[in-house]
């Protein structure tokens, strides 16, 4: 174990050497400051190797076959949700059946208020006009959320029992929930056919890693006695595992669950890209007309949709199993079923006679798209709100931005892998440090440097910029139980909220620039940022705060000496999930108008040039992971430092 | 929905009525649906519908499948969408040659339409630099044009990079005093004239035609000097003897259908119907206006459409019906 002191003169060390790198620069030699630009050479090499796996192996015979079986399960779902026609070729469910059902299970799950927001939010799309557009959605979500979460689930167990399986599971699930997702929507599109089912295998990949993770989480944390005592009533291995460990585990496998159905909504617009029917396509045609309203009025269904979907999961998780006394008659114990079974044929019954409860029309519905879009224009376009836009686009922009952006564009390569390295090592030491520096040189050998350089600058700043905002926000919010509440309610909608929907609002406030993407970013990256400050503070244990408040300190003081170096490990998660979220928006960020890895990247959407789709993937995979890996391990070192 | 399948079962009736007697004759279309890729900008959808419902009242199944519009090339290929009914020249011209090389999709002719992309102001630009269109008008008034971040140039901004569409080049051939910064979708394109709107500040920016914005915002192209053969290859062409890409772009660029090269087997009377069939620049604004500006649904409009147009699109049906 290396001293304190000597431990920290490394990593200032490092930073010298960066400095001194940056100093020198043009008397360099030309190694030093840029790598070549390896990228084509890189790519071939990957595109080759592509066409190999996809026509030489013909992994696409396979892939194709196993999509046809989605796509039947998919279709059948389309057919009872929209009435596609396809097997089993019935009718459409009507709106009001859905709706009503919804409701029930709420009400079983949840109570009255769990059973209004259910029933409601059916209610709401089908008055907006917006039912077949939102049922396509469901239908590829109904189908590909099960099949996440049962894979999910037996990876999980698999993980769990086998040392080895998890060893090769580990860095797989760290790149694919940092891969961008433009790198997984080619392949999807080609091996999987475009349409619903490439949509859905991109969703499946895409929300499984938290629902692999729970699970080993769930099934290590089984307690050893209730494990005996499953030994001691003669369990199989088979019993062991579906009456002991599982049940056990329910809570955790449950929290996994409500992260592939939020995840899989998250990727509703983003799959639109390769064939997502439904709501996603819609917003993006809209966009592209120029429609605010509607745009809107799709991003609160979507909203509406995941807080429903996730607050009836939360629930089931919080429910305990039933049990009824013996000779309790069957209609008590099956009560909700048959409530369900009749409002069901109630409103089957009802929708045949009465239309509107079978299908709302375009003309019929509620929608004030066109009320909304002018309102919002006339807002966004509002002299003083536009004055005030301008002062801020310009300071930020002219003195902030650019300025900084040309900075780190002019830094020579192997400064900025110093200081890289040195600055993992002051946060987690030897390990991290080698990890930051192999990383960052292997995205320098990709050679997208500059590219990367300018993803690397969004993101920082926006990360940044979140910690400033945030984190006071919360520390107000954090000294009451109500306000707390309050506060995590709005970062849950504003993390389900399209980001689409806020690019267009914020180019016409401040037009395509800098500002504009790190503005983007920042919606998303504010929401770890101020969710784990106040859960760090107010986990804080009385105790703690009472022993300051009776030493006499002032609140400043308390908050600065007990408080947050308490909650800083909690922070630091936060801070990490802030910065693999601006990973994945400055991607996305590209539609505003960026010069970074995520412009190029769209580049190669025309589905010719996968080698080099993944060589820029990579490079932000790279970057992403040496962050988490240093940070992490920081926040480890002080979790053991404060004995938490 | 059921207005909608009046609609389409009276085009069948008709349809079929007028080629019943050519349809046993000859081999008959696979019974496996068509799939129709549509994309995200209005006349596409409401002309990939239309084709649709024409295939459909003769007797086919169709399907719709949302994708992107530059990925949907590598799809034709495989033949996992059957066709594409909108390769614009300047947008897209580079994915279809590139899958063209490749192999497995093919040119299934071009529209009637025209299409032209370049440089673009809305109207109320004129008022404040009277010479336009001309762009040597233009670069004096370069000044009007500058924005925060763009110092003493004027900004253009230009299409996403993806388009290929050289405005940092013709900028340095033709000497003038702009700064290109590329938006990065086209929805962008459309926030930063909406936002230009209310106070009538002059922009310039990347348009082109047949196109919603038109009817929103009415405006102008710019006018380069013309385009020559071999601009974009060949320095002497053009004003500049010593630059490429100090052309406009031209200003008739194709519309083209592709088709994927298992249709004609699978499809025969489809394929022709494909082949056949073209649109007008009129034509695709009107498709666009039903759903831009009417407010209708992509699928209704193309039945609003086929019933009003029944003389342009009864032709190419009756043409394939008689010698497929």
């Amino acid at each position: 174990m290396i001293p304190q002191s000597r431990h920290a003169q490394i990593g200032y060390g490092l930073l010298a050497v960066a400095v001194l790198l940056t100093l020198f620069k043009p008397i360099l030699p030309e190694g030093l400051v840029r790598l070549p630009e390896w990228h084509p050479i890189w790519s071939a090499y990957m595109d080759a190797g592509f066409s190999w796996l996809q026509n030489d192996l013909g992994l696409i015979h396979v892939t194709r076959e196993i999509a046809s079986w989605i796509g039947f399960l998919i279709d059948a779902a389309a057919n009872l949700l929209y009435g596609k026609s396809r097997w089993p070729r019935l009718d459409a469910i009507p709106w009001s059946v859905i709706a009503s059902l919804a409701a029930v299970l709420g009400y079983y799950l949840g109570g009255w208020k769990l059973s209004l927001l259910a029933g409601g939010t059916f209610t709401w799309t089908a008055m907006m006009g917006q039912w077949k557009i939102t049922m396509e959605t469901m239908s590829v979500i109904v189908i590909a959320a099960p099949i996440g979460f049962a894979i999910g689930l037996l990876l999980g167990i698999w993980s769990w029992k086998s040392r080895r399986v998890e060893a090769v599971l580990r860095p797989v699930l760290a790149i694919l929930q940092t891969l961008p997702f433009y790198t997984y929507l080619l392949p999807a599109v080609i091996f999987f056919k475009v349409g619903p089912t490439a949509a859905s295998v991109a969703t499946i990949v895409y929300s499984i890693p938290p629902m692999i993770l729970m699970t080993a989480v769930g099934l290590k944390k089984v307690s050893p006695e209730v494990v005996e005592a499953g030994k001691m009533s003669g369990c199989t291995r088979w019993q062991m595992l579906t009456r002991v460990y599982i049940p056990s585990a329910r809570t955790e496998i449950l929290v996994g669950l409500n992260q592939v159905i939020m995840l899989s909504l998250a990727m509703v617009v983003l799959t639109a890209f390769i064939g997502m029917p439904g709501l996603g396509a819609k917003l993006l045609a809209m966009m592209n007309s120029f429609k605010l309203g509607r745009s809107f009025e799709i991003g609160i269904t979507i909203v509406l949709l995941a807080i429903t979907l996730d607050r009836l999961s939360k629930a089931w998780v919080v429910k305990q199993p039933e049990h009824f006394e013996k000779d309790t008659p069957w209609w008590i114990k099956h009560q909700a079923w048959l409530v369900a079974a009749g409002i069901c044929v109630f409103f089957f019954v009802l929708s045949e006679l009465i239309p509107y409860f079978d299908e709302v029309k375009r003309k019929q519905s509620f929608s004030m798209g066109k009320e909304i879009d002018v309102a919002m224009k006339t807002f966004l376009a509002w002299g003083p709100m536009q004055a005030f836009t301008y002062y801020v686009r310009y300071i930020f922009n002219v003195w902030v931005l650019i300025p900084t952006e040309n900075a780190l564009l002019y830094l020579p390569t192997f400064a900025l892998i110093a200081a890289v390295t040195g600055l993992c090592w002051l946060m987690g030491g030897a390990k991290p440090a080698i990890i930051g520096f192999t990383f960052f040189l292997l995205v320098a050998v990709l050679g997208w440097w500059d590219r990367a350089m300018l993803t690397l600058h969004s993101t920082v700043t926006a990360t940044l910029l979140a910690m400033l905002i945030g984190m006071p926000m919360a520390i107000r919010a954090s000294r009451s139980e109500s306000a707390s509440r309050r506060m995590i309610y709005i970062c849950d909608t504003a993390q389900t909220f399209p980001s689409f929907i806020y690019l267009l609002p914020a180019i016409m406030l401040f037009g395509i620039t800098p500002v504009t993407v790190i503005l983007s970013i920042l919606i998303y990256t504010m929401v770890p940022v101020v969710r784990y400050t106040i859960e760090g503070l107010r986990g804080v244990p009385a105790e703690m705060t009472e022993a300051a408040d009776m030493s006499g300190a002032t609140r400043s003081q308390k908050l600065w000496n007990v408080q947050l170096p308490l909650a800083m490990p909690t922070i630091a998660v936060g801070l990490n999930q802030a910065l693999m979220f601006s990973f994945f928006m400055v991607i996305i960020a590209a539609f505003i108008g960026t010069r970074d890895l995520g412009q190029e990247m769209q580049r190669t959407m025309a589905g010719t040039e996968l080698g080099k789709n993944f060589t820029l993937g990579f490079s932000v995979v790279l970057m992403a992971l040496a962050f988490d890996i240093a940070i992490n391990s920081w926040a480890e070192r002080k979790r053991k430092l404060l004995g938490l | 929905m059921s207005n909608l399948k009046k609609t389409a079962s009276a085009i069948a009736l008709g349809a079929a009525m007028s080629f019943s007697a050519a349809m046993s004759a000859t081999a008959a279309d696979s019974s496996d649906p068509i799939v129709i890729p549509i994309h995200n900008w209005s006349s596409q959808i409401v002309m990939s519908h239309a084709v649709g419902q024409i295939f459909e009242s003769m007797g086919n199944s169709v399907e719709f499948v949302t994708t992107d519009s530059q990925a949907v090339y590598e799809s034709v290929r495989l033949g996992d969408v059957a066709l594409e009914l909108e390769v614009w020249e300047g947008a897209f011209g580079k994915s279809f040659r590139e899958a063209l090389e490749k192999g497995g999709l093919h040119d299934a002719g071009d529209h009637d339409a025209v299409t032209r992309e370049d440089w673009w102001y809305p109207m109320w630009t004129k008022e404040a630099c009277p010479g336009l269109p001309d762009w040597k008008a233009l670069n004096d008034c370069a000044a009007l044009f500058k924005t925060a971040e763009s110092g003493d140039k004027g900004r253009y901004l230009d299409g996403p990079v993806d388009w290929l569409k050289h405005g940092k080049e013709r900028v340095e051939a033709l000497g003038m005093d702009f700064v290109v910064v590329n938006a990065g979708s086209a929805a962008a394109l459309w926030a930063e004239i909406g936002a230009a709107e209310k106070d009538k500040r002059p922009v310039v920016v990347f348009n082109w035609t047949p196109n919603f914005a038109e009817a929103v915002w009415p405006g102008e192209f710019v006018e380069f000097p013309e385009w020559e053969d071999g601009c974009d290859k060949d320095p002497a062409k053009g004003p500049n003897p010593d630059a490429l890409y100090d052309c406009g772009n031209p200003a008739k660029g194709y519309l083209k259908k592709a088709a994927w090269d298992g249709m004609k087997d699978k499809w025969p009377k489809a394929y022709c119907v494909l082949t056949k069939l073209s649109f007008t620049n009129p034509q695709i604004a009107e498709m666009a206006k039903i759903v831009d500006v009417d407010e209708e649904e992509a699928e209704d409009a193309a039945g609003i459409w086929l019933e009003a147009n029944e003389g342009v699109w009864k032709p190419w049906v009756d043409a394939c019906a008689g010698d497929a």
